[in-house]
């Protein structure tokens, strides 16, 4: 276990290091303004000076963010399960599910609003309308690929529809699933901060707020803090799917 | 037949059982048909009028070139697959008896996220059966096929011939009055198979069941069965039916013998003239 936390931590170290080094010296010899770059150094300091307004603003967005994917989760699979039923609902409704994927979040955020009012509700749906679609494709695709051999024998015992499903296609799909998750997190965190930006809350108001102030340094700090929040999620979808996969596909072979 | 020892098979398991021992189903097929349509393309005839008679506890093989329709005859005797034309008999005459039928598919087809014990006992969840019921006859299928140190193990942690075994024992765990085995030791190598057939022949002879076994492998079907249908070239009809004329005990000597030798001669006869060309 010590040799791969070493392997898969060192490097990355390593790099964010280096190019905060070579970030920070640059910026300096070149004698950029730090109103359109501020130097890693400064953005630490405005982090740490506005950790008051920075942490509960990420927590809210974190908040929007858990539960839109949430229900991303939720109501994706569900649609999944539903469309992969049978072939005539998937070609009747499948089309309109890439509408999820396609719809422009900047352009439908101020809709949202007016549906739903400033404040959390808005940036939960606009959350969930770009993370949810990741999550249906990767979901039907893994239900729709069960091993055939694998039907006929659960049709050879008389598996009921619902063992069929729970004991077969879902966990069939899993790893799937597991993929759109992965990809659903990082939309999810980008619908929130937009939604923000028009419904209001989080780190979305916190950037708007420094650019107007024309605090680079705070808007780059905002920015920082999404991101770890993007990563974070990845890093906890990684976890869930390796301990969940982890008898799937082993190394240990054979005495 | 004439019950053998059984090298490999465990003592508890050859004990009498209280409850009589289950005893194969006969299956008649008469004029089965099977056509393939699809929108585009010509007709596919994969199986056309093949008449077939098995006794209850027969062991028979069926064999014949690839592609000629052997999967899709073994899958509607199984019902998995509708007959277009003919039909099919169970027993003194009637349908499919219930839970009776057991099907081992060319490879293991295993689930991935269940360890040996849950896969072989699967058939029997399925079937609704309490749960330590399924665990004491999941783990006499396993000890029956030799993995009785395997249980707790992950498909992805077994060998290729170790995941047939599991496969072997999860039919085997309905205790199943008609086994039906598409060529299931294909993708296994020489040694492994024939050991597989040995442990086949061994089960076959202890439970009575009926066997219906397809394989293209002329020496697996002279080894393993009391009777032979050769079928031809798609779509399949039967070319041959042969009682193999060699001792119910076999064993590897068995494949030097000249009488092996003469009744696989035979097969490959009937397959060449079922292939068209003459012999
Ligand atoms: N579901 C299907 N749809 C269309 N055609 C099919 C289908 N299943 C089988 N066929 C066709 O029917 C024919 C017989 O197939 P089958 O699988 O029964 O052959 P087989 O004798 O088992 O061959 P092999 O020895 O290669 O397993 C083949 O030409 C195959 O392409
Ligand atoms: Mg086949």
């Amino acid at each position: 276990m010590k040799p791969r936390f070493v392997e898969t931590f060192v490097p990355p170290a390593a790099t964010f290091l280096l190019t905060t080094a070579a970030a920070e010296f640059g910026i300096r010899a070149a004698g950029v303004s730090p109103l359109l770059l501020p130097t890693p150094s400064a953005v630490a300091r405005a982090a740490l000076q506005h950790a008051p307004t920075l942490l509960p603003a990420l927590a809210m967005t974190a908040q929007a963010v858990a539960i839109g994917l949430a229900l991303s989760i939720a109501l994706g699979l569900l649609v999944a399960i539903a469309l992969s039923t049978s072939r005539w609902v998937e070609r009747a409704f499948y089309p309109y599910a890439i509408f999820f994927q396609i719809v422009p979040i900047v352009a439908i955020a101020p809709l949202l609003v007016i549906w739903f009012g400033y404040g959390m509700r808005a940036v939960v749906a606009a959350a969930f309308i770009v993370s949810v679609f990741p999550v249906i494709a990767n979901s039907l695709a893994g239900l729709l690929s069960v091993d055939p051999a694998l039907r006929d024998l659960f049709r050879l015992y008389g598996a009921s529809g619902f063992a069929r499903l729970w004991k077969l296609s879902l966990p069939w799909a899993l790893p799937n699933v597991l993929t759109g998750l992965r990809i659903a997190a990082g939309l999810a965190v980008i619908g929130a901060i937009v939604g923000e930006f028009v419904g209001g809350g989080g780190l979305g108001v916190v950037v708007l707020e420094a650019m107007r102030q024309q605090r680079t340094d705070l808007v780059f700090a905002a920015v920082l803090h999404a991101a770890a929040l993007g990563l974070a999620l990845f890093a906890a979808v990684n976890a869930t799917s390796h301990f969940a996969l982890r008898r799937w596909h082993t190394q240990e072979t054979e005495p | 037949m004439t019950p053998s020892p059984l090298p490999r098979y465990p003592a508890f398991m050859s004990a009498p059982e209280p409850t009589a021992a289950p005893t194969g189903v006969a299956v008649r097929v008469r004029g089965a048909c099977r056509v393939f349509r699809s929108a585009g393309e010509a007709d596919v005839v994969a199986v056309d009028g093949v008449d077939l008679s098995i006794a209850a506890g027969e062991f028979v093989a069926i064999l014949g070139p690839s592609g000629c329709g052997k999967s899709t005859l073994l899958r509607m005797i199984a019902g998995l697959e509708p007959l277009d034309a003919g039909d099919l008999g169970f027993g003194a005459g009637g349908g499919a008896p219930k839970n009776a039928l057991a099907y081992v598919f060319q490879d293991a087809h295993l689930l991935p996220w269940r360890d040996v014990l849950a896969n072989v006992a699967l058939p029997l969840e399925l079937q609704g059966r309490a749960s330590g019921e399924r665990r004491d006859a999941a783990l006499r299928a396993i000890a029956a096929v030799g993995l009785a140190d395997a249980a707790r193990r992950h498909p992805a942690q077994l060998s290729g011939g170790m995941r047939m075994r599991v496969s072997l024992a999860r039919a085997l765990v309905t205790e199943p009055r008609l086994l039906l085995l598409d060529e299931p030791f294909a993708a296994l190598d020489e040694i492994t198979r024939q050991d597989l057939d040995d442990q086949l022949r061994a089960l076959w002879a202890a439970t009575g069941m009926t066997v219906l076994f397809v394989t293209h492998s002329i020496a697996e079907a002279a080894f393993l069965a009391e009777r032979a249908v050769v079928l031809t070239r798609r779509p399949a009809r039967v070319v041959l039916e042969h009682a193999l004329d060699l001792p119910a005990q076999r064993d590897a000597a068995l494949r030097g013998d000249a009488r092996f030798a003469r009744e696989m001669s035979v097969l490959y006869e009937a397959l060449r003239r079922g292939n068209g060309k003459a012999a």
